[in-house]
This record gives structure tokens, sequence and C-alpha cells, in this order.
């Protein structure tokens, strides 16, 4: 697994980001920016081309799905970034969207961080 | 204080078979009776409408708003005591990391078990968020009973009348506007010196 690649986190509960940066630490990415919104990390995006996107769903103004789906048909650099979302919304429909949206993972919290570990792996590889 | 006044439906449903027998018997039954009867009805309807514009006051004007205002201190103080726990966890990790190798190897694996522990944070901030939203969707439901029942009412947070015990010393903890500091208290505790 290439952990020098840049990654972008995404929530608007800073502790949450927090959480995600020190565990991605732990696994060895140290390249990680944070957005507390989808609007936030589309800006970013059209900037900086990521290896990786983790970003939770339920945000304002713009969710997660809004995001992935405006990543998705935005083409770019971006365009097919490994995109996993990790989230409270845990119902079957919530998975169904985001997989039509072109998700690549999907975790449900509250997570560990070998399930983080192993989601992460199974996108990159 | 009087107890409001308890109905039932079955007591309303009762006035109105009365009501209805006697009407329907009307050659037989006097004027003065009806009216009593319809009167009992009256009555009733406006004592229920009398408790309807009392107690959905008293929960917007003061339940309602109290409720949130403690949900909000609750995310707001586990945020705080989450980032301080996190602030601790990091900066063990910096402190092994000069340590040897394997040292800090089985710090960082209990570090991380605290990281995924407080994830809880942003769990509870949703699921409160969740309750908050329920409570505003009740009170618009008050307010439109209210609405109902006549002109609103300018409801204010009512200030509690403490009954005098030891039960009412029991308010659990304050909201940060409505509590007092520490200098406060040791301040209070020297004036009984």
């Amino acid at each position: 697994m290439n952990t020098n690649i840049s990654v972008l986190i995404v929530d608007d509960y800073q502790t949450m980001l927090r959480i995600i940066k020190n565990l991605l630490k732990q696994i060895g990415f140290n390249n990680v920016d944070e957005a507390t919104d989808g609007a936030m990390a589309f800006q970013m995006m059209q900037k900086k081309q990521y290896g990786l996107v983790i970003s939770d769903w339920n945000m304002e103004p713009m969710t997660g799905l809004e995001l992935l789906q405006k990543v998705r048909a935005s083409g770019g650099e971006n365009g097919n970034v490994p995109f996993i979302m990790v989230t409270a919304e845990s119902k079957t429909e919530n998975v169904i969207a985001a997989k039509k949206a072109g998700v690549n993972n999907y975790i449900v919290k509250p997570f560990n961080a070998e399930t983080l570990k192993s989601k992460i792996a199974s996108v990159l590889d | 204080m009087k107890e409001p006044q308890q109905f039932r439906r079955e007591q309303v449903i009762t006035i109105i078979n009365s009501v209805i027998q006697k009407v329907e018997a009307a050659e037989t039954v006097s004027r003065e009776t009806l009216y009593g009867e319809l009167r009992g009805l009256h009555d009733l309807v406006e004592a229920l409408r009398s408790e309807l514009a009392t107690r959905p006051g008293e929960i917007r004007g003061t339940h309602i708003p109290s409720a949130t205002d403690e949900l909000d201190a609750i995310v707001s103080a586990t945020a705080e005591a989450t980032g301080t726990i996190m602030d601790s966890c990091e900066a063990i990790d910096e402190l092994t990391s000069r340590a040897d190798e394997d040292l800090h190897g089985r710090v960082v694996d209990q570090i991380t078990k605290i990281y995924e522990a407080c994830s809880f944070q942003d769990i509870t901030g949703q699921r409160i968020t969740k309750v908050v939203n329920t409570l505003k969707i009740i009170d618009e439901k008050v307010e439109k009973i209210l609405d109902a029942f006549g002109p609103a009412e300018e409801f204010k947070r009512e200030k509690q009348v403490k009954d005098e015990g030891p039960a009412s010393l029991l308010n659990g903890p304050q909201l940060p506007e409505n509590a007092i500091s520490q200098e406060d208290i040791d301040r209070l505790l020297a004036e009984f010196d």
C-alpha cells in the first residue's frame, strides 16, 4: 500500500477529523489535508490531485454524497480518485445510493483502526 | 396549587349522548334540563381549552428551550473533553516516540484504542442533533395547538418557583451562564468564616 499519496479527509466534526488524521498517521499516511464540508473539499480538489478521499456523509452545505457525485461528474484529475464514505448513515438505501454515485468503499461509524486500514488497502491495492 | 382536571374522552361522549337523548325527548324534558346539559358540555370544553392554553405555553416557553440548551451543553462539554483527551494522547505519542521502538509501539496501540473510543463524540453529537430537531417539531405542533385555541400569548421563561426542601436543591449540572465559578464559591464560603 502506497502511503506517500495525498489524502483528503472531510468531516464537519473537528474531533472526527483529528481521529481520522491520527489513525492515518499511525497507518503511515503523513500527507493529509482536511476539509469541513463537501463544498470546501471540492474547492481543494480543484487545486490539488489526491490519491484518496475519506468523507463523512452528513454535512452542510454540501453533503458527502453530493461531493462524490460532483467529483465523479467533473472528470479531471480527481474524477476517479478512490473515495471512501465514513458515516453514521447505516441504512441499506444509503449504501446503495453511495455505490450508485461511485463510492469505492463505505465505513460505518463508529469504526476501528483495523477497519479503516483494511478498507483503505482494498481501494488502493 | 390545584391539580389540573383530567379530561377523558368518555366524559365528553357521555355528556354529548345525554344531550342527544334529551333533545330527542324534547317534549318530555324541560328546557332547563337541556340547558343544564349544554352548559356542562360548554364548561368542559372551556376548561379543556384553558388547560391547553396554559400547558403548551409552559412546554414552549420553558421546557423545550431548557431541554435544547441542556443538550447543546452536552455536545459542547463532550467535544471539549474529547479535545483534551486527544491533546494528551498526541503529547504521549510525541514523548514516547523518543523512547525505544518497542515501548513506543505498545503505547501507540493503546493510544489508537483511545482515538477509536473518542469517536463516540461524533455519534452522540449526531444523535443529540436528531433529538433537538424532534423537539423543534414538537414545538411547532404545540404552536399550532395554541393558535387553534386563540391568540398566541407571549410566553417567557418562567423563573422556577423553588419549594423549600432537600429535593429543591437537586438541580444537576448547571449551564455555564447559570453556574457560579469556583472563585465565587470560595468567596461565598469565606463569608461564613
